[in-house]
């Protein structure tokens, strides 16, 4: 007892194993710090940036009026505005509906079979390939045989950037309504489909309605698909069998080009492009927040 | 007001009359509903199980020409040369790992201290604004980082830091080679770096997700004996949780190799193989977007769409075999502890 009492402990600051441990420690939690401040660092200076230089150009009310200019003529974003918002609604109105559906099987009929386990593995692979793929994929069925580059090739492209994060979000948004809810609803001799449509639909809403969000600010802000779908276009076009304008080409285009106006211009769309997909995050988390 | 507090008791006698006599037709009739409904959504789910293999079938049908004239050797020919016609992957294919292995170098391991903090370190009320920070990363468009990166970070780079790197990691044997060159801001190593600061959202979002499943028990027990927090981290934690921090690195690489324009800003579309990463090159994704649309003659286009096939086998079998690490992970969950 007495032995034990007068053993040193080997935690006192003369043991060097011990500082050397406590130094590692305190080194490597300090440099995960870092690792952090590092990545907060790069999302303030962006930001930072767009706000800098786009906050003139968002000011001026011209950028939402006027067409794209000329090189050093005076001119706002209006047709690359108007075609974004027509292809992004029209590719979330084509997509949607899909991974809602796709989605639904996964959850509520998947159990059996291999269709859903293998369409789950496929889709989030999906998830992640590269958009430009995507882009590949509707210029060589659609673009090619049509013989034009069209608003319509640029919606398909981005529903099908849609349909994936759809049907994840659908999937496990079902996955997380309760079993026992179907199982009163059925108990009361309704039929499946309609307890899916008018229960579990109705209970997992908000995290479906949040997938939904996130998919359009995904589809906002890609570029890649749109280069050989859409294209682009100096004017506004209400033709969707035409090339339409949107912004992320638009800004891809000034961007690159040698023009200081054209650039200020870049810079304006890109901090609206930004603005709206941040907001759409921040809608889409709060709505998901309060579901839970 | 009235009629409102007359209605219900009304509808409700009504419909339960009407429950009564059409109530065996509504019965019959259901199962038909039932079947129609399961086989829309069963369509709707084989059109996406469908999706992928469509893609890859127009992408082999459409480079069916170069794939013909060039065979294999199409990965390793290392010539671009549109005007005679001569076409070969190897630069494209090139760029394309070299600037996602500096952002999975520089990515993972940030990403991995950044996990850390989050789960380990932060403040139960700081966890939720700085996780959600980090993640807003991954809702910038990527053309807004590729921009940012030519006109703001490219020009820094090359008159603050890059002269810097040049001078003294240019001269160490045998890596002098991967920073000799001129700074001109812009090329490989700037490309890697954008995407890195790209990946880091993803991967740590998967290694947030994992590092949190590990059961407190072990980790608390690592405590009792008096392990210090790295240590349970590097002992405990990542052990745990091997194989879904690689799946989550896989799918952060995934990410990275399919990057278009952030990288077509500024790797700076050369084809040329250069040794060193401070000169530009190219990768597939960037090639691709710049050509395609000004691209003439057949075999040019089919030889674009080759590079996509090759981006998109590679892409697929590095995100698959993440969707398999973090399966095996989830799996694994249930037995193990």
């Amino acid at each position: 007892m007495s032995a034990v009492a007068t053993a040193p402990s080997a935690i006192h600051s003369g043991n060097r194993i011990y500082r050397s441990r406590k130094r590692v420690n305190f080194v490597l939690l300090a440099i995960s710090g870092l690792a952090l401040a590092f990545g907060l660092f790069w999302l303030a200076w962006i930001l930072g940036t767009l706000l800098y230089e786009g906050g003139n150009a968002l000011a001026r009310a011209t950028l939402y009026y006027q067409m794209t200019p000329p090189p050093g003529g005076d001119g706002g974003l209006a047709n690359a505005i108007g075609g974004s918002l027509v292809m992004v609604a029209v590719g979330t109105l084509f997509g949607t509906p899909v991974g809602i559906l796709a989605g639904t099987y996964l959850a509520e009929y998947g159990r059996r079979g291999w269709l859903a386990g293998a369409t789950r593995f496929l889709n989030d692979v999906l998830l992640s390939a590269p958009s430009i793929v995507m882009g590949l994929f509707v210029y060589s069925v659609y673009v090619a045989k049509v013989g034009h580059f069209s608003a319509w090739a640029g919606s398909l492209s981005l529903a099908l950037l849609v349909i994936p994060v759809v049907v994840r979000t659908t999937d496990d948004m079902l996955k997380l309504v309760p079993n026992t809810l179907r199982e009163a609803t059925v108990a009361l001799g309704c039929p499946a489909w309609k307890m899916v449509v008018s229960v579990t639909y109705r209970a997992a809403r908000t995290g479906i309605l949040t997938g939904i969000l996130l998919a359009i600010a995904r589809i906002s802000g890609e570029t890649a698909p749109l280069l050989f779908t859409a294209l682009n276009n100096q004017f506004w076009s209400n033709n969707m069998n035409a090339p339409m304008a949107n912004l992320p080409v638009v800004i891809f285009q000034f961007a690159m080009s040698p023009y200081e106006d054209w650039h200020r211009l870049a810079w304006g769309g890109a901090a609206l492009i930004t603005l709206t997909v941040l907001v759409l995050n921040i809608i889409a988390r709060a709505l998901f927040r309060k579901s839970d | 007001m009235s009629t409102a507090t007359l209605n219900p008791p009304e509808s409700a006698a009504g419909s339960s009359a009407r429950t009564d006599v059409p109530g065996p037709r509504r019965l019959r009739s259901a199962p038909w509903a039932d079947k129609a409904f399961e086989w829309l959504t069963r369509g709707f789910a084989f059109l996406v199980f469908s999706l992928l293999l469509a893609i890859l079938a127009s992408l082999v049908v459409g480079s069916q020409l170069s794939i013909e004239k060039y065979g294999f050797a199409f990965i390793w020919q290392s010539d671009w040369d549109p005007v005679q016609e001569s076409f070969g992957a190897l630069v494209p294919i090139y760029g394309t790992l070299v600037t996602s292995a500096i952002a999975m170098i520089i990515g993972v391991p940030v990403s991995f201290g950044i996990a850390l903090f989050l789960t380990e370190l932060s403040p139960k009320w700081l966890k939720r604004p700085l996780g959600t920070a980090i993640e807003l990363l991954a809702a910038i468009p990527s053309i807004i980082y590729g921009m940012w990166g030519l006109f703001v970070f490219a020009p820094l780079f090359q008159t603050h830091l890059q002269p810097l790197m040049i001078s003294t990691l240019g001269s160490v044997p045998f890596f002098g080679a991967l920073f000799a060159g001129p700074p001109i801001g812009i090329g490989m190593f700037t490309a890697g770096l954008i995407l890195s600061i790209m990946v880091i959202p993803f991967v740590t979002a998967v290694m947030r997700d994992v590092f949190e499943i590990v059961p407190p028990m072990l980790k608390e027990s690592a405590y009792g004996l008096g392990a210090t927090t790295w240590e349970v981290v590097w002992r405990v934690v990542l052990p745990y949780t091997k194989v879904g921090v690689i799946g989550g690195i896989m799918l952060g690489l995934g990410r990275a190799l399919g990057e278009t324009m952030a990288v077509t800003f500024v790797i700076g579309n050369a084809h040329r193989l250069a040794t060193s990463l401070m000169a530009p090159g190219n990768s597939i994704a960037s090639a691709l977007a710049n050509e395609f649309t000004e691209a003439v003659g057949d075999l040019y286009f089919s030889a674009l769409i080759e590079l996509g096939l090759i981006l998109f086998l590679i892409t697929t079998i590095v995100l698959a075999l993440a969707k398999l690490l973090l399966l095996r992970l989830a799996r694994g969950e249930g037995t193990r502890t």
